[in-house]
């Protein structure tokens, strides 16, 4: 397996907090992965030392055996990464077309009306094609975010949080749509989730972060099983004596 | 293809008006078109949610640019002074868009203000430009062709109605298409543009350097109207002018510009006449109503119109 993004030794500190201690982790293609962990534990921090949000202090980036820190998030962009966000990056006063027309019109699709008719059907969003996105509901927010990320270009997909702020009965019915995308797209799948039934449905391997560390690398299974990621980053009741 | 048929008709009107309009109407007239194509500039620029307070530093330069050819080197062929002042706007708005485009919001329209009254200011300390007073220019051919005295303006309004149109239709076409979606795009979230992977201050910049031909463009066909150049061309008020016309005829047609341009103008030219002493405060009471009426602007009615027709 070669691995489409690796992480090696990412290290940042806002002041006294260090979000991200020594981070370490490869991601091989076409694989569907899940970062858990409390609020503050790092995982956005990543996210955004990924797509050239936040520089790391020290450490490498490697996208398509390229070294990346230091590039702009467009230019990131450009080489093939794509990412939603825990709050949608809409168009607001734009119809759900025209959004997702932008986008591949950036992507540099050879038929940006067409790939755009592709991207409303593969998203089911064509009731809403004519709907301001400034007036949408939540979920149907979040698809968009996450469409407009998946254009023709993206290698990698990174995505914040796409099931916050969505209703429970919506959250399996949004991923289904999603990783449907994805897996049609054949791209890599990097996804930031506080769901562990989401998790445990849609991972094939779960990277448990900790205060800016990483406490778990593996197969759903054995990740939310491990004790130390129930007690840390689930939050439940684990007795000392069997930890 | 309709906008190309509206282009037409504008422009057979506007020859029309030329040829056969008494002499203040045909001066009125050509003002108005001055100021409908640095609004027509404006009007690209606020498609990025950008408002320039300083649109009279290109009208000025342009106005200068082509005054300074008359007098400085003789040159008193317009069609010279049209283009050379819309490249001299052009220039630059290339420079100082590498600077403004990096900010938004009132810092944006601020700075904007504050180069046009740099402007201003070496104007009227300037004694070799004439400082306050400025000074005359003369065309007196038009590609070559000299014209009949008392011809000057006609042929003038009729240059200046081609140049309008041209960029009418160009500015039409680049935002009907791409181009005009990531504007609006830029105006909503540039977060999202730069992670689609696409540049915003590119957008701003390319989009400030159009204002800024544009309004070159209007500033030498003002100068040619009024055969004189003065300071007051990049005063702070003559830029508010244009944002006053850009919020009286609305952003949603390049039509709307000119429209509004020509409303103004009249207005302008009545109030003066029948209340030379407020005459300030008719045009102050009419961007009240439209602020309070019709805040989309003019053009808007027309809208409705179409839509219930």
């Amino acid at each position: 397996m070669n691995a489409v993004l690796t992480a090696e030794g990412l290290k940042k500190s806002f002041g006294a907090v260090t979000a991200a201690a020594n981070i370490s982790l490869a991601f091989d293609a076409d694989t569907v992965v899940s970062l858990i962990g409390a609020n503050g534990a790092g995982k956005t921090t990543f996210l955004n030392m990924v797509t050239g949000y936040l520089k790391p202090d020290s450490g490498r980036v490697v996208f398509d055996r390229r070294n990346i820190v230091g590039l702009s998030p467009r230019q990131i962009t450009k080489l093939g990464v794509s990412r939603s966000f825990q709050v949608p990056q809409l168009f607001q006063t734009l119809n759900v077309r025209d959004n997702l027309l932008i986008a591949e019109s950036i992507a540099g699709a050879n038929d940006p009306q067409a790939a755009t008719d592709a991207a409303l059907a593969r998203f089911a969003l064509k009731p809403y094609a004519h709907q301001q996105a400034g007036l949408l509901p939540e979920g149907i927010r979040k698809l968009l975010d996450v469409a407009m990320a998946l254009s023709s270009r993206s290698k990698l997909l990174l995505l914040d949080e796409p099931t916050s702020g969505v209703s429970a009965d919506e959250k399996f019915a949004i991923m289904d749509v999603v990783m449907g995308a994805a897996r049609e797209a054949g791209v890599t799948v990097i996804f930031v989730e506080h769901d562990m039934d989401i998790v445990g449905r849609f991972a094939g391997r779960v990277v448990a972060f900790y205060d800016g560390g990483i406490i778990a690398d593996g197969t759903p299974d054995t990740v939310l099983r491990a004790d130390s990621v129930r007690r840390y980053v689930i939050g439940d009741e684990v007795p000392h004596a069997a930890a | 293809m309709k906008a190309l048929a509206a282009a037409a008709v504008a422009f057979a009107l506007l020859i029309a008006l030329a040829l056969l309009a008494p002499q203040w109407l045909v001066f009125m007239a050509m003002l108005a078109l001055a100021k409908g194509v640095v609004v027509l500039g404006l009007v690209v620029l606020m498609r990025t949610g950008l408002v320039s307070f300083g649109q009279g530093l290109y009208f000025g330069i342009g106005a200068y640019a082509a005054a300074l050819l008359s007098h400085q080197w003789h040159i008193a062929d317009a069609a010279v002074m049209l283009l050379a002042a819309a490249a001299a706007g052009g220039l630059l708005a290339a420079l100082l868009g590498l600077l403004l485009a990096r900010y938004r919001d009132i810092f944006f329209a601020m700075l904007s203000l504050a180069l046009s009254m740099i402007l201003y200011g070496l104007l009227v300390k300037s004694a070799a430009l004439g400082s306050t007073d400025g000074f005359n220019l003369h065309a007196r051919t038009f590609f070559g062709i000299a014209f009949a005295s008392g011809m000057e303006r006609r042929v003038f309004l009729i240059a200046g109605s081609a140049c309008a149109v041209v960029a009418a239709l160009m500015v039409h076409r680049l935002l009907d298409g791409h181009w005009g979606r990531l504007a609006s795009a830029v105006r909503d979230n540039e977060l999202r543009v730069s992670y689609l992977g696409a540049s915003p201050y590119r957008v701003v910049y390319f989009n400030y350097l159009i204002a800024g031909t544009l309004a070159g463009l209007g500033g030498a066909l003002a100068a040619l109207a009024v055969g004189h150049v003065d300071p007051e061309t990049t005063y702070w008020t003559t830029s508010g002018e244009f944002v006053f016309i850009a919020i009286l005829g609305g952003t949603q047609s390049i039509m709307a510009p000119f429209v509004a341009a020509a409303i103004f103008e009249t207005l302008r030219t009545i109030a003066s006449q029948y209340a030379p002493n407020v005459w300030q405060m008719s045009l102050g009471l009419a961007m009240l109503a439209i602020i309070m009426f019709q805040p989309a602007g003019l053009w808007s009615l027309a809208e409705r119109w179409r839509r219930s027709a």
